[in-house]
Order: C-alpha cells, then structure tokens, then sequence
C-alpha cells in the first residue's frame, strides 16, 4: 500500500496532505490577487512596448519587409549582408574611436575634478554645478550651439586658435577633424556624470585610513595610489560599464552636427540603424543592425564583469 | 584644512600649489559654461552680426527681438507646449505604473514574483534601438504614428522607474503597514495611505529623471511624429536648422529656451537630479 506509507512517512495520520491551496491560505491568495491588481498596469505596458519588441526584433531581422510590400522571409541572408557591408564595419569602426575617444578621457577627467572639488574649497557649489550642468541640458539644444562654435568662418573655436597663431580647422567639414570635433562635444556634454559619480565614491570612503596613512607618512601620492584608487575601483567598474554602453549608441551629436558627414566620417552604429530603418525603410536589416549592436554592446559588458575580479576591489 | 600640510615643503609653494590649482579649476569651470553663454550671446545679436569678424563683443545693442520672432518663425509655442504635455503625462504616468509594480515587488507575495523581477530587470539591458524598430511597426499598426499616443503611451512604463521604487520600498520599515492591517486597513490603503507617503524621496527622484529623459528625448520623436501639430522642441529645433541655416541668432534663442525648464528644474529639485542621474546611468 504505497499510499498508506506515504501518509505515514509524511504526515500524520488523518491530517490534510499539504496542498498548495491549503499552504497558500486565503490571506495569501488575497494578496496575489492584489499584487496581480498592482502589476498589471505597468506589467502589460512592458509586455507590450518592451518584452514583445525584443521578440519581434529578432523575427524582424529574418525578414525583408519595407512596410509597404508584404514580408518576405529571407533566413540569416541579413546577417549574411552585414558582414559583407562596408558601411556596417565603417560605422562600427568609428564607434569604437568615438567610444575610445570618450571615455578614457572623460573618465580621468571626471576624477581628478572629483578629487579637486571633494574639499572645502571656496565657490566648490558653483563649481561643481558648472562642471555638471552641461549634463543636464537637452543634448539637441547644445549640439546646435557646439555647430556654431565649430562653425569654420565665424566660430568662436576657431577664433581662439587664430588669436594663438594656430591654423583654423574646418572642424565639421574637414573628415579627419569631424569626429574628433564630436569627441570633443561629446566629453564636455558627459563630464559632470563622471565627476558626480566619483564624488559619491570619494565620500564613501572612510577618513580614518587616510588619518592613519598620514600618520604613517605617507605622501599624497601614496595616499592616492594604496589607498583612494583600489577603493574607488567598484565607482570606476560602473562608470566603465556604464560608459561603453552609452557611447555606442551615440546619435543626437551626430544627427545635429555632422549627419555622419563629411562622407562617412562620423557614421556611427546607431545614426547607420536610424538611417536604414527610418530613411531607407529597411525594417528586417535595420534589426539586424540593431541586435548586432546589442550583441557587441552585451559580450563587452560581459567581457568587464568577468575581468573584474582581476582589478576591482570590493572591501 | 583643505591640503594636508607636508614635511620639508614650504608653506608658501604649496600655497602657490593650491592657489594654481584653483584658477586652473576657475578656467575650466568658466569653459564648461562657455558654449550656453555663447548660446546667449549670440542669441542677443543681429543676423548681420554674426558673420563678422572678430565674433567677440557686441557691435550693437543686444536685439532681445530675436525672442519675440522665433515664436513666429516656427510654430515654437506649439512645440513648447507639446513637450509639456508630453513630459508631464509621462511623468505622471510612471509615478502611477512603477509605484505601484514597485511596491507588489517589494512587500506583495506572489508565485513567480523574483522570476518577473528578473525578466524586469532583464528588459533594462536591451537598448533602445533594438525594441525601436518593432515598437514603430506596433504605433503604425495601431494607427498611432504622427500622434500624441505615440509619443505618451510607450512612456508611461519604465522597469528601470519600477527598480527603483521596489529597492526604496524595501528600505521602509514593514511595521507601519502591519499595523495599518491589523487596524482592518486594505492592502491598498496600506500602500496608498502609508507606503507612498513615505516613498516621497524615490517619487521624486523617478518623477526628475522621467521628465528630463522626455524632455530631452529625440530619436524616438524623430521617427513617430511627422506634422508640425505634434513636433516636440528637440524635433522641432532640428527643423529650424534646415529652415533658418544662417539664422544662427534665431537659432540660439529657440535652442536657450529648450534649455529653461530643466535649468529652472534643476534649482528647484537639485539633489533629485543627482539622486537620480546617479542612480539611473541617463545622461
């Protein structure tokens, strides 16, 4: 009697066998029916405009569709093109020097303003707003300003290097220049991320190990190197991450400044994907372009959290 | 003291030091503002003006006109208005959705809630130009393309919004909403009148950073909205570079005004910005 011995093993005789219902209770079924009221309106929201997208984009990249003419199924055959699209390599090209281009310097930048205004200087308010406020400010608006200031004629950028004797640069008409033009933008407008970022990580640490450092004599740059740097290394893994997916999907600048010109000079991945998609109306190879980049995007981060135990110090 | 005083250096250099230091932190600062006040000034000059050389100091008086004719140029009070709308009906919109899922997160027991959680989080990773594509079709097939339906809707829900409010949630103490049940309290009153009130801080903090992500939103206007009816400003200033190509005067006003509201936003709800840029990775 394989019944009876169950009843026995698990439980005593004449007592319920423990069902779900019977766990669960009615306070709890209450409370899941609650809970299912309390997601529903965001939980829909984000099936529909974010979990049913992913899905559809994957469908889309086999497909060849214009939108207008019906859907046809064409397999890997635009995975297939994008390897063999010089476009596609030149964009990624130059969104790997925008993104090596930004973020080294920026993020240094952003710690060594972080380690000057995390003291009691005079006017520190206003300057670390003025370091961050260029953060804050819609990116279109300012990218038409960065034009003006680039501007070959007329633009104050030019005006400066010519009051110094330098040659004026035909900063977003010129093909080498352009992007470093964009580059240069592109830190002014991220800066004051990176500063905020590091002086919330320079505060989190404790004053008592630099006192007892300074007891033991040792200089700032010690100071600096045992002991501020390894314990802002978790701060310097996030803005890293961070960063890198960021600047592979920069676009607004590009849009504004250059439109990927002069030629193709300041192509990146997204302005290509916006152009196939919404100017070519390329639906199924604009998704293939854009699960491409979020593939990239995804093995890099990745790649850093797998290497991070190699240099990042968690207390 | 602000710098450590060290052994065998002179006081004097190492007030030289700091005093180098702070005028290099002074200059930068001043080049960090340089290109938004560059936007006023030009903004403040005759079209004839700009083209001249030097480009530094006014030749004439400033022309504050120029103001007054880029609501005339373009329909810029419409654009203006269109981003208020459509900033604030999605900020009110994802106070709504992610307080709610964030506080089912948080404090509700149900099957399958940290699988869910996880898949939430899963759908922060995917950037936004892979889902774009697809969420355009979905606009085009519900007939929503060129309206403000586009524009709103697919803002109302934000995961990340919902994180934060489930980890904000998670820091409240439980007893106050114990209470509140054995008192006879609904669980949504439990959340609605204690919960929420004391979640003041994330509100604010998601409410911010929605506004500023829509404010400043453009790949997404660009490609839904088409009629000057439902232009956003970004779109909008976009439109007024290839209308008004030499304009640059015009230009730096419309470009200044879009930067307003969040400049005034920022010195009201400062610490909320940095709460929530911190938090969030949005820039």
């Amino acid at each position: 009697m394989i019944g009876a011995t169950r009843e026995t093993t698990f439980g005593a005789p004449g007592a319920a066998p423990p069902t779900l219902r019977r766990r669960a209770g009615p306070r709890l079924r209450q409370e899941a029916r609650w809970a299912a009221l309390f997601l529903a309106p965001d939980m829909l929201g984000v099936l529909a405009f974010t979990a049913f997208p992913v899905v559809a984009a994957i469908v889309l990249s086999f497909l060849d569709w214009n939108l207008i003419t019906s859907a046809s199924y064409v397999g890997l055959d635009n995975f297939r093109e994008l390897l063999k699209d010089g476009v596609f390599w030149q964009t990624m090209g130059h969104t790997v020097y925008f993104t090596v281009g930004t973020v080294p310097t920026s993020m240094a930048l952003g710690l060594a303003l972080a380690l000057a205004l995390n003291r009691p200087l005079r006017g520190v308010t206003f300057l670390r707003t003025a370091y961050f406020i260029p953060v804050i400010v819609p990116l279109i608006s300012v990218a038409m300003v960065w034009r003006w200031l680039y501007d070959r004629d007329f633009g104050l950028i030019n005006y400066f290097l010519d009051l110094t004797g330098l040659p004026v640069i035909g900063w977003l008409t010129d093909s080498t220049w352009a992007m470093p033009a964009v580059i240069i933008m592109s830190i002014w407008k991220g800066l004051g991320y990176n500063l905020v970022i590091y002086l919330a990580g320079l505060q989190s640490i404790p004053r008592r190990l630099y006192e007892a450092a300074e007891m033991d004599g040792a200089s700032a740059w010690q100071r600096f190197w045992r002991i501020t740097f390894p314990l802002l290394t978790p701060t310097t893994f996030f803005v890293l991450v961070v960063s890198i997916i960021s600047s592979f999907q920069v676009f607004g600048q590009v849009y504004v400044m250059t439109r990927g010109g002069p030629g193709n000079a300041t192509n990146t991945i997204v302005y290509y994907i916006y152009h196939v998609g919404f100017e070519l109306f390329r639906m199924g190879y604009a998704s293939a372009l854009a699960w491409t980049l979020f593939m990239v995007v995804f093995v890099l981060t990745l790649v850093q959290v797998r290497t991070q135990r190699r240099w990042v110090y968690y207390e | 003291m602000t710098v450590a005083r060290r052994v065998g250096r002179p006081l004097t250099v190492q007030r030289l030091g700091s005093a180098t230091l702070y005028l290099v932190l002074l200059l930068g600062a001043l080049t960090m503002l340089t290109p938004l006040l560059w936007m006023l000034v030009t903004s403040l000059k005759p079209l004839e003006d700009v083209f001249k050389w030097p480009p530094l100091g006014f030749q004439s008086r400033p022309v504050w006109s120029n103001y007054r004719d880029i609501w005339d140029a373009v329909p810029f009070g419409r654009y203006l208005a269109n981003t208020f709308l459509v900033s604030l009906a999605r900020t009110a919109g994802v106070l709504v959705t992610s307080s709610l899922a964030g506080y089912a997160f948080a404090r509700l027991r149900f099957p399958g809630r940290d699988v869910i959680f996880l898949a939430y989080l899963g759908t922060i990773m995917v950037p936004g130009q892979v889902t774009m594509i697809p969420a355009f079709i979905i606009m085009r097939d519900l007939g929503w393309l060129d309206t403000y339906m586009a524009l709103i809707i697919p803002g109302l829900f934000s995961p990340l919004a919902t994180f934060l409010m489930r980890q904000y949630f998670l820091t409240l103490p439980r007893s106050l909403e114990d209470a509140a049940a054995i008192d006879g309290a609904g669980l949504f009153t439990a959340f609605r009148r204690i919960a929420l009130p004391l979640a003041k801080p994330a509100l604010a903090t998601v409410a911010v950073f929605t506004f500023l992500t829509s404010w400043n939103d453009f790949l997404w206007p660009l490609i839904v909205t088409n009629s000057e009816s439902v232009r956003v400003v970004s779109v909008g200033l976009t439109e007024f570079q290839n209308l008004y190509y030499t304009d640059w005067p015009l230009l730096m006003a419309a470009s200044l005004v879009a930067v307003l509201p969040v400049l005034v936003l920022y010195v009201f709800a400062q610490r909320y910005f940095v709460a929530g840029i911190a938090t969030t990775g949005i820039r």
